[in-house]
């Protein structure tokens, strides 16, 4: 059995914040890089530039990529050997929010009540939590800010087992067109194969996680996301939606069984500024 | 070539800029979010809070700054939040808005009947955005935080001229030129 103290989650996490939300990760780097060489109109060439110049400015300032600092979405797996002591593990990682996104200089975006006063919480909190209990005694970490003008152009499909790999393929290139110009493209495009209503919206969440440049280890499922990347940079959307080649990064899909009825899909839109720290104590 | 733009910016400048055109703008502009221009017509009355006439409205909400910084990092917001109000900022004399996303049909025919300009800053960019603001300063409701209206004092801030005042639209004309089937 581990032990952990509440107070280094608290430490650990606000530091993920700041990094996330300031260092660009290498893995899009090099996709902004990619998209230039293959890149055939100017216009989308000078923005794939001024990107990777934000991110360079952004790390050496320190200074948030984006000023969308995001609702601060948490990914928590834990050993079931792990025991935490000096309090929860929710209010840690609150906590560790809390003092990111104070300390960090962050935007906080988060307000209590959704539809009428929407008042500000004042420190980005409450983080949305996902849990995972696994083997061992070890807590991995990952904070994944993410803003909400991507956030607003995802969208679920209730599709019907007839509707097959091509009607996967099909509501996946629509929600890209019709996101447009919203999202910031290039766009990183998560998609939640199966499940149900919210677990394949889970899903879709958690395939955003995945490396730029790194295929689902399915076959199948390879097959579909060099598909819809193929398909969706022949779309003509191109950087911020003024037209070219680079409209979507990366798509990444995640799967899980399903009922006998059902064929759920959510795609997650993300944009060139897709964030995710992870630390392992 | 870039195009200078000094604040404020007349509807006769706006006239002769075309979408495409790259500018870059000097001077004041205001920030302003859907919950800051929802409080500013519901308070028309009272009068606006900024100098309406010929003014520049960036929508955009910063991350705070840090000490000794005018302003942390500074990008545009989706547009699309600002359509239901849009047309009544132009019909009082808003000539220019900074955002990026496509707009309503509605915005369109304001800013062709009385003279404004759509300009995209590049969405994300915003520690590079920041680099061209000089001082920022909170003019009007405080208590929104991010959401307020922050005067802020550009030098060269870069922008495309997304959808111009005769109704021409980037979004509309250049995704068909690489779109291949
Ligand atoms: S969509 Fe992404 S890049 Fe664009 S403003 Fe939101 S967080 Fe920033």
């Amino acid at each position: 059995m581990k032990i952990i103290n509440k107070d280094t989650i608290i430490e650990n996490v606000k530091n993920l914040c700041i990094k996330a939300n300031c260092v660009l990760n290498s893995d899009i780097k090099r996709a902004f890089e990619e998209g230039l060489k293959n890149e055939e109109s100017p216009t989308a060439k000078t923005i794939l530039s001024n990107l990777i110049e934000n991110a360079d400015i952004a790390e050496k300032r320190n200074m948030p990529i984006c000023q969308d600092t995001g609702m601060a979405v948490v990914f928590a797996d834990i050993g079931q050997e792990v025991y935490i002591e000096g309090g929860s593990l929710s209010d840690a990682i609150n906590e560790g929010i809390r003092r990111g996104y104070t300390e960090g200089f962050l935007r906080k975006s988060v307000v209590y009540d959704p539809v009428c006063d929407r008042k500000n919480t004042k420190d980005n909190t409450p983080a949305i939590i996902h849990y995972n209990i696994t083997e061992g005694d070890s807590l991995k970490i990952t904070v994944a800010p993410k803003g909400f003008g991507s956030e607003n152009m995802s969208r679920i499909y209730m599709l019907k087992p007839s509707d097959g790999r091509d009607g996967v393929i099909d509501c996946v290139l629509k929600t890209i067109e019709e996101a447009g110009p919203n999202p910031c493209p290039p766009m990183i495009v998560g998609v939640g194969i199966g499940g149900n209503f919210e677990y394949s919206a889970y899903l879709a969440k958690k395939a955003l996680l995945r490396p730029v440049g790194k295929n689902s280890e399915k076959p199948y499922l390879e097959k579909i996301e060099k598909e819809i990347l193929e398909r969706a940079n022949k779309t003509g959307i191109g950087p911020q939606g003024l037209g070219g080649r680079t409209t979507v990064l990366w798509a990444a899909c995640e799967d899980y069984p399903t009922h006998i009825a059902g064929m759920p899909i959510a795609i997650n839109i993300s944009c060139h500024v897709t964030r995710h720290s992870e630390c392992i104590l | 070539m870039d195009i200078s733009l000094h604040t404020p910016i007349t509807k006769e400048t706006v006239r002769k800029l075309k979408a495409g055109d790259t500018v870059r703008i000097t001077g004041i502009i205001y920030t302003a979010r859907d919950a800051a221009h929802k409080r500013m017509l519901e308070n028309k009355d009272k009068g606006f809070p900024i100098d309406i006439k010929d003014c520049t409205i960036y929508f955009a909400g910063p991350s705070p700054a840090k000490p000794g910084e005018p302003v942390g990092a500074i990008g545009p917001t989706t547009s699309y939040r600002m359509d239901k109000y849009s047309p009544e900022m132009i019909k009082y004399g808003e000539t220019v808005m900074i955002g990026k996303g496509k707009r309503s049909a509605e915005v369109v025919e304001a800013m062709k009947k009385y003279g404004c300009v759509y300009i995209g800053a590049v969405g994300g960019a915003g520690a590079l955005l920041a680099s061209h603001v000089e001082e920022c300063r909170t003019v009007a409701y405080e208590d929104l935080g991010a959401e307020a209206i922050y005067e802020l004092k550009v030098k060269d801030f870069p922008g495309i001229v997304v959808i111009d005042s005769y109704g021409e639209n980037l979004y509309e004309t250049e995704p068909e030129k690489y779109r291949k089937d």
